[in-house]
């Protein structure tokens, strides 16, 4: 394989990682609200939060990222229109996806905390919001720890999704080159990646769970 | 006797379940009461309604000279967070903190609640642990600890904001038998120091050699309110005999 095909895979494998890292920061935030509207008491925000976990989780991220990218075009005087920026909708559309899992795994990791602990904070003169920052949020930050794992790992080999959209991220520069140079090189080249990737957050999650090993 | 806690005619239902009926008492500066009751007879619900953790349906709670509940309204909301430093509840399962070591569990609510500098805060829980015999598990975690220390942790965390009152729900209901002496003698020792309080408790010999009053509890009503000498053996109601006689012989 030659120098040129290994620098295409290269910005491929750049391209990957900058999906990965801004869906990531800004999909747990949006996770994090979505959660809280779900539990709220009052179904005008736990309705809507019901239902786009259902319409996120429920169809394909494949679908989701061609009808954001296409959709708006294909509707009559939709004024909308992404300007032919694919990267930008298929960031949104993993952002979108990835908060919906994320919502859930928060939603469990709250409801998980005993009711005691939030009475116990009430009872010392803790206010709502005192109490969910200093007694809850570090109790459910170690409970979703290995589920969000779970999904980090997903996320990395779901940004070859974007592909769809005729973006050269690294599965899609892997697989034209493939069959360019017609060698399965790229192919072992491009897994050979992403493996080193979840690798790397394996182990940054591992630590993460250790350090909040100390109590149980 | 100075009345700190004045209740009177206090009711409170889960839908069409009535649990308070009409619950009035008073409790002096310093004296000890124990609650005595089968089981649902609304005894965690009226520590629960006065910490609170329920809300009240009706009736006048007073603490201290502060109006807490009356005409179906609570107070303001700055009196209610005044009123809630007041009173203190230890809970049967304990609920401290996991995440948080021993110290810190005393500390939290004094540093934020109270404002308390820190080094003032950390002084006085390691007095209170001293007091409750867990000095050397400060930096301990929770999980590090039998069920009869973290209980006297539980303790020395409502302790550390000095409350006027103070409230126990079956604090030994969930300890192994050869842990729950640790526990009552610490609530002793408080007795001792003319700590105004209130006991739920199924420990008969407890109740008996601890309270001033003793208080039986049945269906959300007071049935009989006694000296403990008189409650344990010459109870005046018939339904009061029946349950002491049935504990005693357990
Ligand atoms: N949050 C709630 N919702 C509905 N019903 C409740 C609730 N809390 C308590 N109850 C009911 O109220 C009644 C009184 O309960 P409570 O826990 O106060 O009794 P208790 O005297 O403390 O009993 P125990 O000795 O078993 O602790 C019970 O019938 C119980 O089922
Ligand atoms: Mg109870």
């Amino acid at each position: 394989m030659n120098a040129d095909v290994f620098k295409l895979l290269l910005d491929g494998t750049v391209i990957t990682l900058r999906m990965f890292a801004t869906t990531i920061i800004f999909s747990i935030p949006l996770g994090l609200l979505v959660a809280v509207l779900r539990m709220s008491r009052i179904w005008i925000f736990s309705l809507p939060a019901r239902l786009y976990i259902l319409i996120l989780r429920g169809t394909p991220l494949m679908l989701q990222i061609m009808f954001l990218f296409y959709g708006p075009a294909l509707i009559e005087n939709f004024g909308f229109s992404w300007n032919g920026n694919r990267m930008l909708a298929a960031n949104v559309a993993l952002i979108l996806n990835y908060a919906a899992y994320f919502a859930e795994i928060f939603r469990g990791g709250i409801e998980g905390i005993p009711m005691g602990q939030r009475e116990a904070g009430k009872v010392l003169g803790l206010s709502r919001t005192q109490t969910f920052f200093i007694v809850v949020l570090p109790q459910v930050v170690k409970r979703v720890i290995p589920p969000m794992g779970n999904e980090i790992i997903n996320l990395v080999k779901d940004t070859s999704l974007i592909q769809v959209l005729g973006i050269f991220e690294l599965m899609n520069t892997a697989r034209v080159q493939a069959s360019a140079k017609v060698s399965v090189l790229p192919y072992l080249v491009a897994g050979g990646i992403y493996l080193a990737i979840n690798a790397v957050l394996t182990f940054v999650l591992s630590i993460t769970e250790k350090k909040l090993d100390y109590y149980r | 006797m100075e009345t700190v806690l004045s209740v009177r005619n206090l009711k409170k239902s889960f839908g069409s379940l009535e649990v308070l009926r009409d619950i009035s008492f008073d409790l002096g500066r310093g004296e000890v009461i124990s609650v005595l009751g089968p089981s649902g007879g609304g005894k965690s619900t009226l520590l629960r309604c006065l910490t609170q953790l329920e809300t009240i349906d009706d009736g006048v709670v007073t603490l201290d000279g502060d109006v807490l509940f009356k005409d179906g309204r609570y107070a303001s909301k700055a009196d209610l967070s005044r009123i809630t430093l007041k009173i203190g509840l230890v809970f049967q399962n304990f609920n401290l903190f996991p995440h948080l070591s021993v110290i810190e569990n005393l500390t939290v609510a004094p540093m934020k609640v109270k404002k308390t500098p820190k080094a003032e805060a950390q002084e006085r829980a390691r007095a209170l642990l001293d007091r409750v015999g867990l000095a050397e598990k400060a930096d301990c975690y929770p999980y590090q600890l039998s069920g009869g220390q973290q209980q006297r942790v539980a303790i020395a965390r409502a302790l550390a904001l000095d409350p006027e009152v103070l409230f126990f729900d079956e604090p030994t209901s969930a300890l192994d038998p050869e842990l729950t002496g640790e526990v009552l003698r610490v609530i002793r020792s408080l007795a001792d120091r003319r700590m105004t309080m209130i006991i739920v408790t199924h420990e008969m010999g407890f109740a008996r050699s601890v309270s001033d009053r003793v208080i039986f509890m049945e269906n959300g009503v007071i049935v009989e309110t006694s000296a403990p000498e008189e409650m344990f053996t010459n109870p005046k109601n018939p339904r009061t005999r029946d349950f002491i006689m049935n504990a005693m012989e357990k």
